[in-house]
């Protein structure tokens, strides 16, 4: 235990390695979580800007800003970069960052295994925007239909790209789902039951599960639409041979169903995080909050056809998969319930992450009703593949999970920086955000029911749609706006001096009791947890309304796990097989896989095999001071 | 070294079966294993001609019989190498819940295939 | 990948850590790994059985696949379970010979079912039956050689081992290093004996 003081473990290894050698090998999950959070927010901004250019094409009709092919390349980079490359990394660098601290641990259950994650992570974020050098982005939308994604009718490189760029962000998806998943069940503090757990981390714990079971869906897709462009196989195209491309619609879908609440759980358990706190009151209906959330994922595995209505499935599977998602609003609906509850008669505190969480629940309730419309099989007809859609999904994910990831960004701001977010700029860049956000998308609902399909070019004048569709591209500056006014929020405090404390709102979890930022081990004495809202309790007991501002201290004889380089060279391995696959194009006689693949192999294996091998702590942990 | 001392085998590893036991499921499915085998080519194969009209009644349930048979091989494996039975229970219910979802995912998309033109066909009115 | 990564990668390997569940983490972890890897060949499998009647052009199960030879695989990789235990078995009682004799036939076997596929995928080629011949024939090959790709890593896996054991590196306080390639192993296993009468005998016997 540690419970005396010594210089870390490794001090002396640390010591030798320069930054940049410190961050490329680090497997600290807090490292590992800030450099999500700064890659996924890099990938953010590349998707932001492309919106902007959609929305600058739009605005008026029979514009020509840019070319329809870039169009095609824009809203597939678009979407394809916001679900993969931004709200699900964000959320990863909070899962990161906060699953340990909030669950009392000192770090994930794998360490290295993380740090793999994240690299290929990065490197199949680059993979994929690298298309743009070439001028041969993904063009054929987020969900890749077949068969515009075969060969026969995209001859590129674009979908390339796209395909083996998923693949890799898959491993790095599964393997975090493996560690998570482990770390939660396995490392939690002495006393930390499963039903005293922080809300956060039981989201992270559903979220997993959903990622562990359809991921693998996609995999599966993606290999066979790989032998398909690469091999020749005719797995999604009409050919004499008899493919289907109705198989590519439901593996895509069986897999994306699942992966919007991979989107929006952590969304949840954020919210539920902040508005206790900032309500001074416990969350409401905690047991009803675990297992409605069990159960959106669970029906979560039952409903993805309502993505499919159009394609005439026949009766009863339409009707099987109109009610089923109905269903699914039953459970959602008590996670709103609950947490306008735990608001409710509370002595609210007005700051920055509160407005963005009730932000946050007002636009999921609309983005929620219009996804009950898209249930309702005769009137999704009518609303499928419109602006309808559009607006449908952007409720839920800009104006629920990009609200909700804002808002854990101003609260957990200090705890992960040291330094305060100004709350004027934050409130400002509120307001922005909620009045840009509505008046982009709320008028898509109206254009969507005029007639306007989604993923179209450009549309004529005279149809109703030129003023609603001005409105959007005027919301979609404000909300940049906001954006710029959040950077900037970011310099100011990255610049100032002064030191955020442990516990600026008055938490309820763990992590409040450790300086900000934490010490490489987080608690220098494990913590021991007797009820929820640990740190209440603790409170409550020492009768205070803070606690003492912790002490730093230097973690005498505190094992942690020693940086390592294979996590990255294992994922070097993964993208060099993937670059050998994307350069042997369409099949060609000769050797069978490009050399790079060889290589890619080899190197990933000699990586993980080297990584079994290696001590797990650095051996200076072992000479004795 | 502490690091591998405490790569681990922590006391609470529960006993597993004997080695009697393991040999004793071996048998088991070596003998299931060639029940498949045998039902094949009663059904289908080289024995059918001299089984008559018992490979004509058994044919219709093949598959059925060969599921149940596949299944408990499946059952024996999981439950005593795999050692689920003697394990914590939430290994087994991770695996039960994966294999669960799976095998809904499988027979839904079956049907979405197979029947679904012919499901509601019959009813006429549709 | 995943599960070979899972070996020696512990947080909790740096100090006597207790687990929140009565489980290594490791082991743990490669449950999970197992749960998710259902849904892999759950999707396979799926393709195959919705295309396994698509062979209008080229052979067609009927014409190429053999019972004897694959009866033959499968018996192989049954055993090679029943093996893979009684090796875990003799490591944890510390019994090094009972460890490596046993480890030793499993990665025969191992090696003896990858070859098998080998054959049998060069045997299909000649007949005609190539990968892109129909949609039959890339199912069952993407399929099946999936599968045969993880009892080729199973095979590795369990190969390192093997050399550790011989260095006698795998006292019975590691015996669940051997306990976690045993568990994936079972389950290539399992996922044959799902493959076996799915996709050889019932696309015979219609
Ligand atoms: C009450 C809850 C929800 C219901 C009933 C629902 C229902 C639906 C339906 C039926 C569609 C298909 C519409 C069409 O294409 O015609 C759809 C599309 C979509 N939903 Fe939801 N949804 C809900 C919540 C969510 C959430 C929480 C998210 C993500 C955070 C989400 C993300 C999406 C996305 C991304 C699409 C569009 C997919 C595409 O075509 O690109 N939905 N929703
Ligand atoms: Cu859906």
């Amino acid at each position: 235990m540690a419970t005396t003081i010594l210089e870390p473990a490794h001090a002396a290894a640390y010591a030798k390695r320069s930054v940049l050698v410190e961050w490329l090998t680090t497997v600290d999950h807090k490292k590992v979580g800030i450099l999500y959070g700064a890659s996924a927010f890099v990938f953010f901004l590349i998707g932001g800007l492309e919106a902007e250019i959609i929305r600058l094409q739009l605005m008026k009709p029979d514009n020509h800003l840019v070319s329809p092919e870039f169009y095609n390349q824009l809203f597939t980079m678009h979407g394809t970069s916001m679900i993969f490359l931004a709200v699900m990394p964000i959320s990863a660098m909070f899962f990161n960052f906060f699953v340990p601290l909030l669950i009392g641990a000192r770090d994930v259950a794998f360490p290295r295994l993380n740090a793999m994650s994240l690299w290929v992570f990065i490197l199949g974020g680059l993979f994929i925007n690298f298309s743009f050098l070439l001028g041969a982005a993904p063009n054929g939308g987020w969900f890749g239909y077949a068969p515009l994604s075969s060969r026969q009718f995209s001859t590129g490189v674009n979908m390339d790209f796209w395909m083996l760029g998923l693949q890799i962000l898959g491993i790095a998806s599964l393997a975090a789902g493996v560690n998570f998943f482990t770390t939660i069940l396995n490392m939690r503090a002495p006393g930390m039951t499963l039903m005293r757990m922080p809300m956060f981390a039981w989201s992270v714990l559903v979220t997993q599960v959903l990622v562990l079971l359809s991921f693998p869906v996609i995999t599966v897709a993606l290999i066979l639409l790989t032998a398909d462009r690469t091999f020749g196989s005719s797995f999604f195209s009409y050919t004499t041979a008899g493919g289907d491309p109705m198989l590519w619609q439901h593996l895509f879908w069986v897999f994306g169903h699942p992966e919007v609440y991979i989107l929006i759980l952590p969304a949840f358990g954020i919210v539920s995080e902040i508005l206790p706190v900032f309500s001074r009151k416990p969350l409401f209906g905690y047991s009803a909050m675990v297992f409605s959330m069990a159960f959106i994922a669970f029906l979560g595995f039952g409903v993805w056809s309502h993505h499919m209505f159009a394609t005439g499935m026949g009766p009863l599977a339409d009707s099987f998969f109109s009610l089923a998602t109905m269903l699914i609003a039953i459970p959602t609906g008590v996670k709103i319930f609950n947490w306008i509850g735990t608001i409710w008669g509370g002595s609210l505190q007005f700051k920055t992450p509160l407005y963005f969480a009730l932000g946050f629940i007002a636009m999921f309730i609309i983005g929620g009703l219009s996804g009950v419309m898209h249930a309702v099989q005769p009137a999704d007809l009518q609303q499928t593949d419109t602006y309808f859609v559009v607006a449908h999904f952007h409720y839920v994910l800009f104006g629920g999970s990009i609200f909700s990831l804002t808002a854990g960004a101003y609260y957990w701001w200090p705890k992960m920086f040291g330094k305060m977010l100004d709350e004027g700029l934050g409130k400002l860049h509120f307001w922005l955000m909620l009045i840009g956000f509505n008046l982009t998308f709320f008028p898509m609902h109206l254009s969507g029911l005029l007639g306007m399909p989604r993923r179209i070019y450009t549309y004529p004048a005279g149809l109703g749609l030129d003023g609603l569709n001005m409105a959007s591209t005027i919301g979609a500056l404000i909300l940049a706006a906001g954006f710029l006014v959040f950077i900037y929020n970011v310099i100011r405090a990255w610049r100032s001096d002064a030191q955020a404390p442990a516990d600026p709102w008055g938490g309820a979890t763990l992590e409040w009791s450790i300086p900000s930022p934490p010490q490489e081990w987080n608690f220098a004495v494990e913590p021991v947890v007797a009820e929820k809202d640990v740190l209440w309790a603790m409170k409550r007991a020492a009768g205070v309304r803070t606690l003492p501002e912790p002490a730093r201290v230097s973690g005498k004889g505190i094992h942690l796990p020693s940086p390592s380089w294979w996590p990255l060279l294992t994922a070097s391995g993964i993208l060099a097989f993937m670059v050998g696959i994307l350069v042997k194009g369409p099949v060609t006689h000769g050797f069978p896989f490009g050399l790079v693949s060889v290589a890619g192999v080899l190197l990933t294996a000699l990586s993980i095999f080297k990584w079994s091998y290696e001590p797990v702590d650095h051996p200076t942990t072992h000479t004795p001071h | 070294m502490i690091a591998d001392t405490a790569i681990v085998h922590h006391a609470h590893d529960i006993p597993h079966a004997s080695a009697g036991k393991y040999v004793q499921i071996a048998s088991i499915l070596f003998l299931l294993t060639a029940m498949e085998v045998l039902l094949y080519e009663v059904c289908f194969g080289h024995l059918r001609e001299g089984m008559g009209s018992f490979s004509v009644a058994l044919a219709p349930h093949f598959v059925s019989v060969l599921l149940i048979l596949s299944a408990m091989k499946f059952w024996f494996v999981a439950m005593f190498y795999m050692h689920l039975k003697f394990d914590i229970k939430i290994l087994s219910w991770l695996f039960g819940f994966s294999l669960m979802i799976a095998f809904v995912v499988i027979c839904a998309l079956f049907v979405l295939f197979t029947y679904n033109r012919t499901l509601w066909w019959w009813s006429g009115t549709w | 990948m995943t599960a070979a990564v899972l070996d020696h990668d512990s947080a909790h390997a740096h100090e006597e850590h207790h687990t929140s569940l009565p489980v290594n983490s490791r082991k743990l972890a490669i449950w999970t790994f197992i749960g998710s890897e259902c849904m892999f060949f759950a999707s396979l499998i799926t393709t195959f059985v919705i295309y396994r009647d698509s062979h209008a052009k080229g052979p067609g199960p009927k014409d190429v696949f053999g019972v004897p030879l694959v009866t033959a695989g499968t018996a192989v990789l049954l055993f090679s379970s029943f093996f893979v235990v009684m090796a875990l078995n003799g490591a944890q009682q510390g019994n090094r010979k009972k460890l490596l004799t046993w480890l030793t036939l499993t990665v025969l076997c191992g090696m003896f079912f990858v070859g098998m596929q080998v054959y049998e995928f060069t045997h299909f080629v000649h007949e005609g039956m190539g990968y892109t011949t129909n949609l039959f024939a890339s199912s069952f090959f993407t399929l099946t050689g999936f599968h045969g790709t993880h009892v080729a890593i199973g095979t590795l896996w369990l190969g390192t081992l093997l050399k550790d054991a011989y260095k006698g590196r795998i006292p019975p306080t590691k015996a669940v290093n051997l306990e976690i390639a045993a568990l994936y192993w079972h389950f290539v296993d399992v996922v044959w004996i799902i493959i076996f009468p799915v996709v050889y005998l019932m696309s015979l016997g219609r």
